[in-house]
């Protein structure tokens, strides 16, 4: 284990390369690449290694990247893409594809709101845009988290009982292009935890078709089983919490991260960066006397229902902080997880930092303190904290 | 498309080969779930991706030291329109790839539209008045890419054709085969009379079969007759044609200007 200085970007990239040489002994590694502010360091990174066995391609768009990493995962080898924004947009055909083949890749994908306007700065519409395509999806918090997530993507998706694929998001600029302390562990390390990949339905020479016409109960039976699969995530990702623990000394976050959430009355759920600001707030509220707790949602795909349901029990007001809006309706967390509160609970839709504004601890005590105030909920409010 | 995928059986032997084919009729012939038709690996692409999935598949295979040859069979659709990005960076990357377009110049999985290979002149569900465009020259791109081997594959010369595919499945590097695949729901022709139209189109100079080695050298193989009355048959044999958008004068003047052009690049050039 060694301590290194990096960016979320190259977090990534260093992650996705220890795996990749991981698996040289079995089919090798490799992906399909393509430039996207705030992603590009991540790529380029990766065009800098070198690989016994693996191979990076420089393709001409995103959908040929993930196109690339359909081809060679089907080949049985490791595989690793990242995008952002309107390039997942580009990807996204391929982005559904890869998953109901059920191949096992990890992609980066650095939160970037979606444009026209152009706007590089974070929001969380990109990929939540995704949320159904398949995939698993966890939205870190820090860059020790980011290549933490990196590595055991692979572990997760590469697992028999779920085969899918996994997206690993965070946030632009406020981790990818920041750098952070990370504990970063040696290859036969790596080694030890994520064993060669086995794909049960690699193309070889055996004459199957891959992907051709199924008829409705055949679409039928292969959606059950991909539901299936996602269902078994939840199991699956504490067994691999304890293995991570196990080898490298750090335990990984809970897919529903709660934060003095005991005896909370009050929470305030959020994704990502924005969380630690929460935090920041719900300690100061705290110090009040306030019964106030925080929720970070660590993995939205799989929807981790049962953990929310039980973080919330105690609360009679819950905020729901959303980067992003489903227009037409609101935020997609408070979206999803309100009915996760429980009954008679005042849950109320906050949708803040859009196109990367810049959510500052008085822009959280502000939502705290409305939440806290208000006689009932009310439509999504649409917040404006960028100076 | 199916006498094109038996020579290219014929032309791929014993070597271990997987297909990628995108969205065609090439993938609903392959057969449903669980079935596959063609007593070979076939990985169905999304319409635009056949040669993003080869390249996958090459590499992998070639970093694991295997034989196996990896061969997109795309139509027009795939080829010339939505996959022509795709197909146009691997063959700048000069991916290890076998790519066969054939080509029935329409959107035949779909019910017959046009696109960019559909002939001026030819009606097609979205071109009911006749296509107002000249056809794209694919081969012609896709050499001008200086990819080591693309050619035009007549099913009327199956000598030659067989010949094509066996040598195509066996080089390195990026391959392109042209195959003109007549489809008589959208070309409004006989069935049996598919290979015949594809003999006209080679007499008459329509449709020339020619190969470009490493996008300079130009061979030609079938020499053709440059003969009217082909040319006549050719149109007169199809029902897809709107008569007063097809001027005989012109595309025979059209043909001889284009023989002219290859043959001075093959006078040029040198045979392999």
């Amino acid at each position: 284990m060694s301590t290194e200085f990096l960016s979320g970007n190259h977090a990534s990239a260093l992650a996705a390369t220890l795996a990749g040489r991981a698996n040289r002994g079995g089919r090798g590694f490799g992906g399909g690449i393509y430039p996207i502010t705030p992603q590009t360091e991540c790529v380029e990174y990766l065009c800098q290694q070198e690989f016994e066995r693996g191979e990076i391609v420089r393709v001409e768009s995103e959908h040929s990247a993930m196109g690339v990493c359909i081809g060679m995962a089907f080949a049985g080898a490791r595989t690793f893409t990242a995008s952002s924004s309107n390039g997942l947009a580009y990807m996204t055909e391929n982005v559904f594809a890869a998953a109901l083949y059920r191949l096992p890749i990890v992609m980066m994908a650095v939160n970037r709101t979606l444009g026209p306007p152009w706007n590089i700065w974070v929001d969380h519409g990109d990929t939540l845009m995704l949320r159904d395509s398949g995939w698993l999806q966890f939205y870190c918090e820090n860059n020790q988290e980011v290549f933490d997530t990196t590595l055991l993507a692979w572990r997760l998706a590469e697992d028999h009982r779920v085969l899918l694929p996994v997206m690993v998001n965070q946030d632009a600029f406020v981790l990818s292009h920041t750098m952070m302390q990370i504990e970063v562990p040696g290859l036969e390390q790596v080694e030890r935890f994520l064993p060669l990949l086995r794909l049960p339905h690699q193309l070889t020479e055996k004459p199957v078709t891959f992907g051709g016409l199924d008829f409705p109960h055949e679409t039928e039976v292969h959606r059950r089983q991909h539901a299936e699969a996602m269902a078994r995530v939840p199991a699956v990702y504490r067994e691999v919490q304890r293995e991570f623990e196990q080898h490298f000394g750090r335990r990984p976050a809970d897919a529903v991260d709660g934060y003095r959430m005991d005896d909370a009355e009050v929470a305030l759920v959020a994704m990502s960066t924005m969380s630690s600001t929460v935090r920041a707030v719900v300690d100061s509220a705290r110090a009040r006397g306030q019964k106030v707790g925080a929720v970070r949602l660590y993995m939205f795909r799989p929807f981790p229902e049962q953990d929310l349901r039980q973080a919330l029990r105690p609360c009679r007001r819950v905020g729901f902080l959303d980067r992003d809006i489903s227009l037409g309706l609101g935020g997609v967390l408070w979206a999803e997880g309100r009915a996760m509160a429980p009954a008679g609970c005042l849950v109320q839709n906050y949708i803040v930092g859009l196109g990367g504004g810049d959510v500052r601890p008085q822009d959280v005590q502000g939502i705290l303190d409305d939440l806290v105030a208000r006689q009932r909920a009310e439509e999504p409010r649409i917040l404006e904290v960028a100076t | 498309m199916s006498i094109a995928l038996n020579m290219l059986s014929r032309g791929i032997g014993q070597r271990p080969v997987q297909l990628v084919i995108p969205a065609c009729c090439g993938i609903v012939t392959a057969g449903a779930f669980p079935c596959s038709a063609y007593g070979a690996p076939v990985l169905a692409a999304t319409f635009a991706s056949a040669a993003a999935f080869a390249t996958g598949l090459a590499r992998v295979a070639q970093m694991n030291g295997e034989a196996t040859r990896v061969i997109c069979f795309a139509g027009d659709g795939g080829t010339y329109d939505i996959g022509m990005a795709t197909l146009s960076a691997a063959a700048e990357r000069d991916e290890d790839l076998l790519y066969i377009c054939y080509d029935n110049e329409i959107y035949g999985n779909t019910g017959g539209q046009r696109s960019s290979a559909t002939p001026l002149g030819a009606r097609t569900s979205t071109t009911p008045g006749g296509k107002l465009q000249q056809k794209k020259d694919a081969l012609g791109i896709m050499a001008a890419h200086r990819i080591p081997y693309a050619a035009a594959v007549s099913l009327a010369h199956p000598e030659d054709a067989f010949a094509k595919f066996q040598d195509a499945v066996g080089r390195r590097g990026f391959r392109f085969l042209h195959v003109l695949s007549p489809c008589p729901t959208g070309w409004k022709s006989e069935p049996a009379d598919g290979i015949e139209l594809v003999r006209l189109a080679v007499r008459s100079g329509l449709y020339p079969v020619y190969t470009v080695f490493d996008g300079r050298r130009v061979r030609v193989d079938v020499e053709p007759e440059l003969d009217r009355g082909a040319l006549e048959q050719y149109f007169a044999r199809q029902g897809r044609f709107r008569g007063d958008l097809i001027d005989l004068e012109a595309i025979a003047a059209a043909i001889r200007e284009n023989w002219d052009d290859l043959r001075r690049h093959a006078a040029g050039g040198e045979r392999p």
